[in-house]
């Protein structure tokens, strides 16, 4: 049985994987900046999810879940339906792809995250690392 | 999802005249110099005068065109107005009038920051035709563009899907006094633009039938043009070749040997073809071993055996470093006459920019840090990869 999608052991489990993985430290050594991920319309949550995660040269230094958006007011904010992110996940949407078809909607500085490419792509190899489980 | 995009392309001897058939008030060609020295202006002006079309001309596009140039040329073209904006010349100035068009519409944009993912507003002023006089870059069809940041010695990749040319003309005339070693240079970057695209993560169906027949166009064509500028019929199947591979290449991306090829041409000065065609033999043979590629669809299109992916590879490697030498160009990093010490000291500097270029978020295989810095040392000695 994995871990569900998008609860705060989930994104605890992210953090784990991302501190364990000499890939993404290697990519992200020079990356700075912290993220909400938004998950719009997921099965059996009656709002939309927040997920906090602090990056910081190759290394995730906070990861959790709120229902108060205020707490933080991170660099980059990433919004999409709970699907695109299934898919994000199961590695069947490349990020950026996601992005330039407006699947994935990212508030921030645009330019910064194209100068770290294969950070996001192993970090998105650690989340496929997270043993999920997807509801609905 | 994902998209398909292309501009109309208008081909083959005399798709020059169909700036005649413009319709509008203002055009405003952005070239170079030499455009200008070798009268090749002086013809897209002929037809604009037959459309009864106002023109100015802005020059002043480098070979390596930077991020103040294209705001000066936007500034220009303020003052001119113009409805149609004509890039004319190789990938420097196609690029410099995509990006310098995105600034005359969004005066506002901050140029070194043009991406894919912000709303920009394009057509409002004008519309973009691209007529390119090298067969390689592909920028005429094609939605980004390479600009320098001269602050930071760094090239800067921009883009947004409506920066795709409205028209592409791709006369073979344009291209009949382009010297040996451009020739060379141009056709094997789209050579590396097609066999790269076709491994793309991005790659679709789309694209992959586009990229597999430019590389069966460039084995042919481009050792023709190389021995004989004048043969125009290798000129014109070049010219689309090119003009081919940029759309598949477009819609589907290139990877890890322009990520290395614009690290070392940023630093070493060397032309962007020139050093993506070296790198691209040592990617293949390194990103065979990663288990997700299709060398052996490219070498089967070639007639080369494949019963399996690593003897296709094997074969296309081998290939592509024979066209390399029929072309006269240099296989290894140290042929290019940059000495072991001034590259030892680069080497940092290398994976770092090879690292934050974009092409690699489509590689298929991802070199970590110190692989990347293995492709660079086996590529300066011309060693075969074995990692």
């Amino acid at each position: 049985m994995g871990i569900r999608f998008a609860t705060d052991e989930w994104v605890k489990a992210l953090k784990d994987e991302l501190n364990k993985s000499e890939g993404y430290r290697d990519s992200a050594k020079t990356w700075e900046g912290d993220f909400y991920w938004i998950i719009t319309g997921m099965p059996g949550e009656d709002k939309e999810v927040h997920l906090y995660v602090d990056l910081w040269h190759g290394e995730c230094r906070d990861a959790f879940r709120t229902s108060d958006p205020t707490v933080k007011t991170p660099e980059f904010v990433i919004e999409a339906a709970y699907p695109v992110w299934r898919k994000v996940v199961d590695k069947k949407l490349d990020p950026i792809q996601g992005m330039v078809t407006r699947q994935l909607k990212l508030k921030g500085n645009m330019l910064k995250i194209m100068k770290a490419p294969k950070a996001a792509t192993e970090l998105v190899h650690c989340a496929t690392l997270v043993d999920t489980a997807w509801p609905g | 999802m994902w998209y398909f995009d292309s501009p109309h392309v208008v081909f083959g001897e005399e798709a020059l005249s169909h700036l005649a058939q413009l319709q509008g008030r203002q055009a405003f060609v952005v070239t170079d110099k030499n455009m200008v020295r070798l009268g090749l202006a002086a013809l897209v002006v002929q037809q604009l005068d037959q459309a009864g079309l106002a023109h100015a001309i802005f020059d002043e596009v480098e070979p390596e065109p930077s991020l103040q140039m294209v705001q000066r040329c936007a500034e220009v073209m303020r003052h001119s107005q113009p409805d149609w904006i004509i890039g004319l010349g190789g990938g420097s100035c196609l690029d410099a009038a995509k990006a310098a068009w995105l600034l005359y519409e969004n005066p506002e944009a901050d140029p070194a920051g043009v991406n894919p993912f912000d709303a920009y507003t394009l057509r409002a002023k004008a519309r973009l035709i691209a007529i390119p006089t090298t067969s390689g870059t592909g920028s005429e069809a094609t939605w980004y563009a390479v600009l320098t940041d001269m602050a930071e010695h760094r090239k800067v990749g921009i883009g947004t899907r409506g920066m795709l040319p409205d028209y592409a003309i791709v006369d073979p005339v344009m291209v009949m006094s382009l010297p040996p070693s451009s020739t060379a240079d141009t056709g094997l970057d789209s050579l590396t633009q097609a066999i790269e695209s076709y491994n793309s993560t991005w790659r679709n169906d789309f694209s992959d039938a586009l990229c597999l027949h430019a590389v069966r166009l460039i084995f042919e064509y481009l050792p023709r043009t190389y021995a004989n500028g004048a043969d125009l019929e290798a000129r014109e199947h070049m010219h689309n070749a090119s003009a081919i591979s940029g759309i598949g290449f477009g819609n589907s991306q290139a990877a890890l040997a322009h990520a290395m090829g614009h690290a070392l041409g940023v630093l070493f000065h060397v032309p962007h073809g020139r050093t993506v065609a070296l790198f691209l033999p040592y990617t293949i043979e390194f990103t065979v071993k990663g288990g997700n590629s299709r060398y052996a669809d490219i070498a089967r299109v070639l007639e080369l055996p494949a019963v399996d992916e690593r003897m296709g590879a094997a074969g296309l490697v081998q290939a592509v470093r024979e066209l390399e030498k029929k072309v006269n160009q240099p296989l290894s990093v140290q042929e290019l006459k940059i000495s072991r010490e001034a590259y030892s000291r680069a080497l940092p500097e290398l994976v770092t920019r090879a690292e934050s270029d974009t092409q690699i978020a489509t590689q298929p295989r991802v070199p970590d840090s110190s692989e990347l810095k293995r492709l660079f040392e086996y590529a300066y000695e011309g060693r075969s990869i074995d990692f």
